[in-house]
């Protein structure tokens, strides 16, 4: 187990639109969503019905197979709505939030075992936010992890700063992480010269390197890959500051900075809001722009009248491509665009931001350049074997190839690159709903 | 809601659409922003490469049929002589090849692959300036349908096509694609009509014949360097090493061909020739095996195919060192052909997803031996 990883391969996609590091605005939302579409594995059963008043951490629903897990209300209010989608499908819980907040007391007290640990987190509703690998789905309960992981930074692109935004909850993370360790052994990577590298109780690992370096999937596969039949989870710091607010005051505080940002965000900078608060009461969205919720490689579309998920804290916003370029590819030099490959001109300007939109600049093909997916993929795997071995189903060969360490989103990278335009993180995921329906 | 029928010529609307424009397409699921680079782009750049080779190749064509019969041509003369030469032959492999291209993307209903605009203007290049353009046009048709097409289009194919229209052509028409008179253009010099071929044969041609002068280092009347600008006869493209290297250059620069083959072609080439001297199989020095017929181009625009080299980084070492070393093999011990750069890559072609496997295997059982350990 080595401490510190410097990774060469990836790639830090340029795209304009940081997030200055400044508060620009702090919302109350009028409504606030629950939304159990956010977690992979939970069914959900309704605890709630129209009218009824919650308090911030009071349950909302639980999952139907598992009903110790628990999704809780950010704030406290009335359940306003209850939307359905196609075939009665629960999407949200919408509640109205009152004007003074009232908290559920869940004990300021520090855990003492393993089982308060689990009961806390279960009560609290944080448990949805342990992320079990392989698979990356929702943490089970009746299992114990060999480790679990948590990356102190993202290095996706245009992410959230996590030194700006929880450099003040270095006192919840300390509770957070003390609590966890009592499941198993923490990790946290930690750029270097991290605020967080002063945390105790936990293996510190310092990482460096271009994007997919601050990817939890890719430390892990470092630190200590997965092997068949063992299981670790993760935790993003955001959730681990959460869990330690709760241990440390014993109220579920979700508030946290929220960074807008893409090149067609008006104003970019951090909002402070609740998961759940709608985008439109975060940002302003024009037309033709799609909003992602968190980043651009792996995010989700949240849409302009969707609301912010439990896991993010940022909004990206893209213009949607639909223009056609005129002899875009035949272009010697095509300035605006962005592209890794020499094929192209963008490495005379390395510092360069661009305008990215959504567009997919060119037409889905039979893979031929292949080398691109390892020169952005830092971990000891083959990606095009994988992605192969996904594409035909083959469960040995993808278990062989190392199906268990990968997510969607540390392969996203190869989304970016390849010049044949397939949906590898798509491709990514069935392979890992076969494995889950065949290893269930 | 009923989708609506699409003409039966879409594929090929979309093609020349596409070729115009950048299709409008915004991403759907995975990453919402996408690379500037496409296969549109990577194919021009292997174009482009060749580009060099090919200018140089018209005027060598011009060059060595002045030279061959006497005649008193000046440079823009025997470059026309050659660009008029070569013209149909890009203009049938490019018809032939991209008509069936377009029609197996309708039948497919997909969209036109790229990878024809390569291929079509690798094959007039590989072959003798003079064959008729019939033979030409079969050729191309039964690697584009046989070769690329029947595996499922670009990207799924094993061999390289341009290659494999070229062995068809070898094995085929023998009269046409080897032998000393083939190799120097007349056909359209109206004052040659009746004069027989004259023998030019090829550097490589007459090293197997054993006519090296090792005092001058010339191989009959061609000199080291000679052989290097490339005023030798031989096919259009692989004469001139400055040319091919020029290309070979662009390519790996941009990153679309891989370095690691051409190194280690060259190196296994080199290996073998000079096994070959050792053993007295040869009096030519090793290095004279990289500037005689098509070894260089071979390495550099035929091995490095993305779609029928090895895949993984140590496979490309192994596959391209194969191909380099094979080449020579077939080069200076074999009696019935001079050339082994052609069947040497169709063979590592053959055996490349066969050194993948061996790689992978390799690393997955490192990887779970380090599991067990760990």
């Amino acid at each position: 187990m080595s401490n510190n990883l410097a990774l060469k391969k990836g790639l830090d996609v340029p795209i304009k639109g940081a997030a200055k590091p400044e508060v620009i605005k702090t919302v109350s939302p009028d409504i606030v969503a629950v939304k159990p579409t956010d977690f992979h594995g939970l069914v959900p059963r309704l605890l709630v019905k129209e009218g009824d008043a919650v308090k911030a951490g009071s349950p909302v629903m639980a999952d139907k197979q598992r009903p110790e897990i628990l999704l809780t209300s950010p704030v406290s209010g009335t359940v306003q709505q209850i939307v359905r989608g196609e075939k009665r499908k629960l999407l949200a819980v919408l509640v109205k939030a009152d004007a003074k907040q009232d908290y559920v007391d869940f004990g300021a007290k520090a855990p003492a075992s393993a089982a308060e640990t689990k009961e806390l987190l279960l009560k609290s509703g944080l448990w949805v936010s342990l992320i079990q690998r392989p698979y990356g789905v929702m943490a089970s309960p009746e299992l114990t992890p060999k480790a679990i992981f948590v990356s102190s930074f993202s290095t996706a692109p245009l992410a959230a700063d996590s030194e700006f935004v929880l450099a003040n909850a270095l006192k919840d993370i300390q509770a957070g992480i003390d609590a966890l360790a009592k499941l198993a052994p923490v990790h946290v990577s930690v750029r270097k010269g991290s605020c967080f590298a002063q945390v105790k109780n936990a293996t510190l690992h310092e990482v460096s390197g271009p994007h997919p370096a601050g990817n939890v999937g890719v430390q892990i596969s470092h630190i200590a890959p997965i092997q068949k039949g063992e299981t670790v989870w993760t935790i993003s710091l955001l959730l681990l500051a959460a869990l330690g607010h709760v241990v440390n005051t014993g109220k579920l505080e979700l508030t946290r900075k929220v960074a807008v940002t893409g090149p067609k965000a008006e104003k970019t900078g951090y909002v402070e809001c609740l998961p759940g608060t709608p985008v439109k009461a975060i940002t302003s969205v024009a037309e033709g722009v799609r909003v992602v919720g968190g980043d651009a490689l792996s995010g989700e579309c949240l849409g302009a009248e969707g609301y912010l998920g439990l896991f993010d804290n940022q909004l990206t916003l893209l213009k949607e491509g639909v223009e056609r370029e005129w002899f875009g590819w035949a272009k010697v030099f095509r300035p605006s665009v962005f592209s890794s490959s020499w094929c192209y001109f963008s490495w005379l300007t390395p510092k360069k931001k661009y305008n990215m939109d959504t567009n997919l600049h060119g037409g889905p093909r039979a893979f031929v350049e292949t080398k691109c997916f390892e020169d952005v993929t830092p971990m000891d795997i083959f990606p095009i074997y994988l992605i192969k071995a996904c594409l035909a189903g083959d469960i040995e060969k993808m278990e062989k190839f190392g199906i268990y360490e990968v997510l969607p989103e540390d392969l996203a990278l190869c989304d970016f690159v390849d010049p044949s335009k397939n949906e590898i993180q798509a491709i990514i995921q069935k392979g890992i709903d076969l494995m889950i329906k065949e290893m269930a | 809601m009923a989708e609506e029928k699409k003409p039966w010529w879409h594929s090929t609307y979309d093609a020349f659409d596409t070729f115009l424009r950048v299709p409008g397409t915004v991403t759907r699921k995975g990453a919402h922003v996408r690379d500037g680079i496409d296969l549109k782009r990577v194919m021009i750049m292997v174009v482009v490469a060749l580009v060099p080779a090919a200018l140089f190749g018209m005027y060598n064509v011009g060059l060595q049929t002045s030279t061959v019969y006497g005649l008193e041509w000046g440079f823009w003369q025997m470059f026309f002589y050659g660009l008029l030469r070569m013209l149909p032959l890009f203009v049938v492999s490019y018809a032939v090849g991209l008509a069936i291209e377009f029609a197996s993307a309708q039948i497919r209903d997909e969209e036109v692959n790229e990878g024809y605009l390569v291929t079509g203007f690798l094959i007039p290049l590989i072959v003798p300036v003079d064959v008729p353009l019939w033979m030409l046009a079969l050729a191309v048709a039964f690697s584009v349908l046989f070769v690329k097409e029947v595996f499922g289009g670009t990207g799924m194919n094993i061999w390289n096509p341009a290659l494999v229209a070229r062995a068809f052509l070898f094995f085929s028409y023998p009269s046409s694609m080897s032998g000393s008179s083939v190799w120097v253009s007349k056909t359209w010099v109206p004052a040659l009509k009746d004069v027989d071929a004259i023998s030019a044969a090829t550097p490589l041609a007459i090293a197997h014949d054993g006519a090296f002068d090792a005092a001058t280092g010339a191989v009959g009347q061609y000199s080291f360097m000679d052989m290097v600008w490339g005023f030798i006869p031989g096919s259009t493209g692989e004469t001139s090493v400055i040319a091919i290297l020029l290309g070979g250059i662009l390519l790996v620069w941009s990153g679309v061909a891989s370095w690691k083959i051409m190194v280690s072609s060259v190196a296994g080439g080199l290996l073998v020739g000079w096994l070959g001297q050792l053993a007295g199989a040869t009096a030519v020095p090793c290095y004279y095996q990289l500037v005689m017929g098509g070894f260089l181009f071979g390495s550099i625009f035929m091995a490095t195919d993305p779609v029928t080299a090895a895949q993984t980084e140590t496979g490309k070492w192994i596959y391209g060192f194969l191909v380099g070393a094979l080449a020579v093999v077939v080069r200076l011990w074999n009696p019935g052909y001079m050339e082994g750069m052609m069947l040497a890559i169709l063979l590592m072609n053959t055996f490349a997803p066969l050194i993948d496997h061996c790689v992978v295997s390799v690393h997955t059982s490192r990887r779970a031996k380090k599991a067990v350990n760990a």
